[in-house]
């Protein structure tokens, strides 16, 4: 029983850890909470669920292909809504209108494609394997095959190339990567693109493995997620992996063990607790303050 | 009174009136938290819901006075509003984001699973007793004591908070006290305004008071301009009557309220009146260099 739950919060865990990445690797570079990243995790399972149904791709197609929209979507906003307002306006109006082009792309998708939940057809084989008393079923398999793969990735860019350094000099010191001679702006850009691909990576799997996916999901996965990067500590790669599957975990065995309908209330105590104990997050670093 | 007002004005027109008389006390507390203090709040919802339901309950099954269950709602989200604030004399700008809007979460949850607030079917049948000239007297009265309030040394010290919190501990300012007292006001107002609510909206059910409902009243405190009186009244104003504008363009309404909220961010990115104390209107006064608030 503890194993299974286990196994489910992992899966969980896990696709939070790939939305959770995309808000904290911009909020690393530019401190902003990208309020519509969770719009954009839904637009995915748009994609993933069109390609499939209209073209009739299989799984990896059509996770790269909302990969694909995804990015180019991330890129859009961050271009449209963000960068008018960077370096010349308080911390709170680029939060506004993050927060205006998230209604903006969930009220877009609700008049495309209506407010009903849609299904995945069947393009996965659902059957469960029996691993001692564990049942995992080939879905969960992928997730967490797919997301380990995608963060192993991340990993690797972020440390060995080219882009990935110029990421990390901007997370330390937007103004002084500038005068290195790194585009930041072009650097901004990728950040959001790469973390819009993993959101709809996990947007499409998320969509197959709760058979539901409807214009308004992105506002509590999103929401979730921010609460994984934050328990993590907010703008660090590992943190945010950590935190959503401390928080996916948590969450399922509360389910379990305490009350289903409390499921949302208990992933937020969660997360009030930990940032009571240690206020930087997980994984967070200690800035001292300076005067 | 009443009667004269509902005679010469629109009933749909009263209704709008109303709600955003409702919407500028919330937003004034939020004011307070946020555009004063400088405590990112979004969970402002929660406290609305407390307010709510706490008078909506003490009405429905005890039949206390109207007044003393609209003080009772203000009371009771002012005392989450203090347990609120404790986090937040340890936590800063997003963190402290984060715990406000699990707290209005948690509320939200609760509700929908609390028996005397009728679980997710909400609470019906809540006597009609908010009436106009009772939220126009409360809404004169609340600007007046945030007026007060703001112009004397308490509200500098919030400003100076807002502006730079160590310089402001240094100069002898006791911040942990006026970063709770921020929420608690903040709070109480919210409060207030959601008992308001619940007793003109006959009908309360938990969704009322979700995210959206918080990200619309730090909408107002941001648009309007964060830490200014004229900037709330006007933010709570402008956003209450621009959902009932957008009615024309029927379900494209909230895909411009959305554009909207980005076009007026990229333009004002300070807000409409950002810092713009109530003074400085009545002297025909304005401040040139606006001050961004920090966190």
């Amino acid at each position: 029983m503890l194993l299974q739950q286990l196994v489910n919060g992992l899966t969980l865990g896990s696709t939070y850890a790939l939305i959770a990445l995309g808000y904290t690797m911009v909020y690393g570079i530019v401190q902003l909470i990208n309020f519509a990243h969770g719009e954009i995790y839904m637009v995915g399972a748009f994609v993933g669920l069109f390609l499939v149904t209209a073209w009739n791709v299989n799984l990896g197609l059509a996770m790269l292909g909302a990969m694909a929209v995804c990015m180019m979507l991330g890129m859009t906003v961050e271009r449209v809504a963000y960068r008018p307002l960077r370096g010349k306006s308080s911390r709170l109006s680029p939060l506004i209108s993050a927060l205006g082009a998230s209604i903006f792309l969930s009220t877009l998708m609700a008049l495309l494609a209506g407010v009903n939940t849609r299904r995945y057809p069947a393009i996965v084989d659902l059957s469960s394997y029996s691993l001692g008393p564990v049942q995992v079923s080939s879905m969960q398999v992928i997730i967490l095959l797919v997301s380990a793969f995608l963060m192993i990735g991340l990993h690797m860019l972020v440390r060995r190339t080219r882009i990935g350094k110029a990421m990390r000099a901007c997370s330390q010191d937007l103004e002084a990567a500038a005068l290195m001679g790194i585009n930041v702006n072009r650097v901004i850009s990728y950040t959001f693109a790469i973390g819009s691909a993993l959101a709809a990576a996990g947007g499409v799997m998320v969509g197959i493995y709760y058979n539901a996916v409807w214009p308004y999901m992105g506002t509590m996965a999103g929401l979730k997620a921010f609460a994984a990067a934050v328990m993590g500590g907010i703008g660090s790669i590992p943190g945010a992996m950590l935190g959503g599957i401390t928080l996916g975990v948590l969450e399922i065995m509360g389910v379990a063990y305490i009350s289903s309908s409390f499921k949302d209330a208990i992933a937020f105590g969660i997360l009030i607790l930990v940032l009571i104990l240690r206020p930087q997050g997980i994984l967070g670093q200690k800035i001292s303050k300076k005067v | 009174m009443e009667q004269w007002i509902t005679e010469i004005i629109d009933p749909y027109y009263l209704r709008i009136l109303i709600l955003m008389g409702i919407n500028i006390i919330m937003v004034l507390g939020l004011n307070i938290t946020t555009g004063v203090t400088g405590q990112l709040s979004m969970g402002h919802a929660g406290f609305m819901s407390l307010g709510a339901y706490t008078s909506a309950i003490l009405t429905l099954e005890l039949g206390i006075p109207f007044w003393l269950t609209l003080l009772a709602g203000a009371a009771v989200a002012a005392v989450f509003g203090f347990i609120i604030g404790l986090p937040a004399l340890r936590l800063e700008g997003d963190y402290l984001a984060m715990v406000t809007i699990g707290f209005a979460e948690i509320v939200r949850v609760f509700f929908l699973n609390f028996e005397p607030g009728g679980k997710a079917v909400g609470l019906s049948g809540i006597p009609q007793q908010t009436t106009f000239s009772l939220v126009l007297l409360l809404t004169i009265v609340v600007i007046f004591f945030t007026q007060r309030l703001l112009s004397s040394r308490i509200g500098k010290a919030m400003y100076s908070i807002r502006e730079n919190e160590i310089a402001a501990e240094a100069c002898g300012i006791n911040t942990t006290h006026l970063k709770v007292l921020s929420f608690v006001l903040g709070a109480f107002l919210g409060g207030l305004g959601g008992a308001l609510y619940a007793h003109y909206m006959y009908y309360i059910n938990p969704q009322d008071f979700d995210f959206m409902r918080s990200i619309e009243m730090l909408n107002m405190v941001v648009l309007g301009g964060l830490g200014s009186i004229p900037g709330a009244i006007v933010g709570a104003a402008i956003l209450t009557v621009l959902p009932e504008m957008l009615r024309i363009v029927a379900e494209y309404r909230l895909l411009f309220y959305g554009a909207l909220l980005v076009i007026l961010m990229i333009f004002r990115p300070n807000g409409l009146l950002g810092d713009i104390r109530l003074y400085d209107l009545l002297k025909g006064k304005r401040k040139e260099e606006v001050k961004a608030c920090q966190s």
